[in-house]
């Protein structure tokens, strides 16, 4: 029989090590949130925006067209995948029994966890193989990185409407399937909204996707069949580069802007969500 | 007076359990009829046939007919959708639509069922709203969510809801066992008026309130119809013995 | 309300409805099932593209590919073939990936633990909600800030003393780089722990409260009370660390800018190396010929793409016991 003194002891020492865990789980967090910041901050200029990135190693310039790029690439994106995303969730929730939904829940999971960069190999052979470098391709590649998590996000969130509300519009004499397009969707639109949000905030911190995919450009967007910028592209250019007093800053500038828009979409839809339960 | 509703040996079964056994009556119109019985028997599933809604649970299984004005609405051609817009449903468990304002949720089956005339819309959402008796409780916040309203409201906001569809009979699933003793007796006022335009059918457990609210009363016990009557002679003069135990509170 | 006299009855009268029955509702069913069956076109085209263009590699190395330690898309000889292998990948993503583990699994247990066990429920909001933030920062950022700051860090005050205290084994051995395999491993780690932490949180949240009473109502202390809990909870906590183990192999950017790119077959720790998904990352764009080269690398994205899929599904298949038996044991 363990004396009641040991076990004491072996509480308080477990449990701090527990809260040690914690804190040294928590240490990245805030060198990297306060790195980003203080230097991001510093590269901050009107010119960051809205300038071209020069080559490596000259100064001026800015990052301009890796913003524009990261937009665009990211709203085509959200135009293939989240209709497509959407729709399967809804028929994932609405016809769950059947043996089809079983096995493309499953296919999804299997989706979800597929390593971004053969994401990248696939926008390439499916795409670039076909059309070259280009913003379509980037966006093929990062739409279907979305349809997955929109998908399941989007089916749980119908699975949320109660019962009764179908109910009380099918005993109005609606039909099933505008009871699910008008009432339900209704119902659960905030809980799609956040998945869209979510996913949407996913795809744009990605990188191996459009490595393989829209190449990287330093100039402004000249087309959906073109290669382009983007920001997590651009900050991999310049990580890599050799003169680093001046392109390290400029990834930094370009590293705040992309972890404010992830983070900001993040903690916006996690307020948002978390008032339901305050 | 003729018979609105005739159902003719109705069983229903959930899987390999069958909850109802060969029902057989007659539903007298505008008149309100009230289904009493202990938990169990059967009578939430016999009025959910009634609109065709027991079939949507799965595994679930009918037989039988049930004639509105004439015609088996489990007919071959018949599409059950059309049924529900001649017989409205008002449920136990108040359920406007909470994403939606009082007003929009007056006007919900309307509009879900095409109507988009503004003015006509506004005309049968009054209506509908004063023959719920809630018009002049909600006339001047028409725009606030049909979930603010209290417990009372909301269901008479959903009985509103079905009536602005124009069915012509009513069916209502245990109304006021989820609202206060108040909310409950203006309900009860509401449904002895709507039986002039109307043909209700209320499932209550609570007897007294069949006493007070309805014409006709129909006793369920096990899935069977034990016996079916004027309000008067069920209470008074019940001819089974198993209703009687049932009415004076032996059992259920 | 007389209103029904008013309006002509607008809603049709169910005789004229014998038009064929729900209709609109099959119409309905077939589209949104055609829209999700995206998924099989998806996987399917997925996998048949890659391993079509994997074939002319799959075709020249054969099996030999998976224990191959050359890769050499151009030969110094030109008469040589170019040579193509995939060993010191398969070795560095283990390798990394073990590290990450062992280095990541603690530490998240540790957390979840103290979240659900031992911390007040305002501090578990607020907590839980900056480890799900480290999960949100995309990978390209940790990269930088693996550059930038953890490697120097590393390489100046940790891994000396690393060396010093085990250099007496071969994987602590040899020159120290910044750059290296172990600082691939803990980066990984740092990436998995909201992934592990989030789900055994969650794991250990499900875990009937009737069990913690019963052990409380014994004289047990908070530890104990956190033992029996992750005893109940262990299979659901080892699929989270499986999906974490599937993250970790997965995980292309933030290791290809701090493993050191170099392809070899390690044996300290301090060394570069590479994994299945940094070379791609960092060769395709350039590996435009011979055909045989981007052949090469479309296979080391299939078998990266096996690996994935086996850890994950293994993974998720764990937990589905997992939950089922908790499941089970509470019906009595």
């Amino acid at each position: 029989m363990r004396s009641y003194r040991f076990r004491k002891l072996e509480n308080r020492i477990m449990i701090s090590l527990a809260y040690v865990a914690l804190v040294i789980a928590l240490i990245p967090l805030a060198s990297i949130l306060i790195e980003t910041i203080s230097n991001g901050l510093s590269a901050m200029s009107f010119s960051l925006f809205f300038e071209e990135i020069p080559p490596l190693g000259q100064s001026g310039g800015g990052i301009g067209p890796a913003i524009q790029g990261t937009l665009i690439v990211v709203a085509l994106a959200s135009i293939m995948g989240v209709p497509i995303g959407v729709f399967s969730g809804i028929y994932l929730a609405e016809f769950r029994q059947s043996r089809i939904a079983s096995v493309a829940r499953f296919l999804n999971d299997v989706l979800t966890n597929v390593p971004s960069i053969v994401l990248g190999i696939f926008g390439w052979v499916l795409v670039v193989v076909a059309i070259g470098w280009s913003v379509i391709a980037g966006a093929v590649a990062l739409a279907i990185m979305m349809i997955p998590i929109v998908t399941r996000t989007t089916e749980e969130a119908i699975k949320l409407v109660p019962v009764n509300i179908r109910e009380a519009a099918i005993a109005l004499g609606v039909p099933r399937w505008k009871t699910t397009l008008t009432v339900v969707l209704s119902s659960a639109k905030k809980g799609i909204a956040t998945g869209i949000l979510l996913a949407v905030a996913r795809i744009s911190g990605e990188t191996a996707p459009l490595l393989l995919t829209i190449l990287g450009s330093r100039f402004w967007f000249s087309g959906f069949t073109q290669p382009t910028a983007a920001l997590p592209l651009t900050i991999f250019n310049f990580s890599q580069s050799p003169f680093r007093t001046v392109d390290l800053p400029r990834a930094w500038g370009a590293s705040l802007i992309l972890i404010f828009i992830v983070l900001a979409i993040n903690i916006i839809v996690r307020y948002a969500t978390r008032e339901k339960y305050g | 007076m003729s018979y609105k509703i005739e159902i003719q040996s109705l069983s229903a079964w959930f899987g390999s359990k069958q909850v109802l056994q060969d029902i057989t009556m007659k539903i007298k119109q505008n008149v309100v009829t009230a289904i009493i019985g202990p938990s169990g028997c059967g009578k939430t599933t016999l009025i959910r046939c009634l609109n065709r809604m027991h079939e949507l649970t799965p595994r679930a299984k009918v037989t039988g007919r049930v004639l509105l004005d004439g015609e088996d609405i489990y007919g071959e051609n018949v599409d059950p959708v059309t049924v529900r817009r001649r017989i409205g449903m008002v449920f136990q468990k108040p359920n406007p639509f909470p994403m939606m304002s009082i007003y929009d949720n007056a006007a919900a089956g309307l509009k879900l069922n095409g109507i988009a005339d503004k003015h006509r819309l506004d005309e049968i959402v009054e209506e509908s709203l004063r023959a719920a008796h809630l018009w002049d409780e909600v006339r001047l916040e028409l725009g606030k969510s049909g979930a603010s309203l209290s417990g009372g409201q909301q269901q008479r906001l959903c009985i509103a809801r079905a009536l602005a569809i124009e069915p012509e009979v009513i069916l209502m699933d245990e109304p006021t066992s989820a609202l206060d003793p108040t909310a409950a007796a203006k309900i009860e006022q509401l449904i002895r008026v709507l039986a002039e335009d109307y043909t209700v059918i209320i499932v209550t457990h609570n007897m007294q309130q069949a006493a007070r609210v309805s014409d006709f009363t129909a006793f369920l016990y096990l899935g069977r119809l034990v016996e079916y009557g004027s309000t008067k002679d069920i209470f008074e003069n019940p001819k089974s013995e198993l209703t009687e135990k049932y009415i004076t509170g032996e059992f259920g | 309300m007389n209103a029904h006299r008013k309006y002509p009855n607008f809603l049709s009268k169910f005789k004229t409805a014998s038009r064929k029955k729900l209709s609109g509702d099959s119409a309905f069913k077939i589209i949104v099932m055609l829209i999700a069956c995206n998924i099989f076109l998806i996987i399917g085209l997925m996998i048949f593209k890659i391993a079509q263009n994997s074939w002319l590699s799959i075709q020249t190395y054969g099996i030999n590919f998976l224990w191959g330690t050359t890769w050499q898309p151009f030969p110094p000889n030109p008469s040589t073939p170019p040579s193509f292998g995939a060993l010191p990948l398969i070795w560095g993503t283990l390798v990394t990936s073990a590290i990450a583990l062992f280095l990541g699994v603690p530490i998240s247990l540790g957390i979840s633990l103290a979240l659900s066990e031992f911390a007040p429920r305002s501090f578990n909001y607020v907590i839980s909600f900056f480890v799900e933030l480290l999960a949100a920062i995309p990978s390209v950022i940790y990269g930088l800030w693996g550059i930038i700051i953890l490697i120097p860090f590393l390489q100046n005050n940790v891994f000396p003393y690393a060396q010093t205290v085990l250099g007496f084994l071969p994987f602590f051995q040899g020159t120290i780089r910044g750059s290296s395999v172990l600082t691939g491993g803990i980066i990984l780690a740092i990436m998995i722990i909201p992934t592990i932490s989030a789900i055994s949180r969650d794991v250990f949240a499900a875990v009937p409260s009737s069990q913690r009473e019963a052990i409380i109502a014994l004289g047990a202390t908070r530890w104990e009370k956190a033992r029996i809990v992750m005893r109940y909870g262990r299979s659901g906590v080892i699929g989270a660390i499986m999906l974490g183990l599937g993250r970790a192999v997965g995980e292309t950017m933030a290791i290809t800018m701090v493993i050191g790119n170099s392809f070899n077959m390690f044996t300290s720790l301090f060394e570069p190396g590479s994994t299945l998904a940094s070379i791609v990352a960092n060769e395709f764009t350039e590996a435009s010929s011979p055909p045989v080269y981007i052949s090469a690398l479309m296979e080391v994205g299939l078998i990266l793409f096996a690996l994935a899929i086996v850890v994950n599904a293994s993974a998720r298949l764990v937990i589905w016991r997992s939950t089922r038996k908790i499941k089970e044991v509470e019906m009595f």
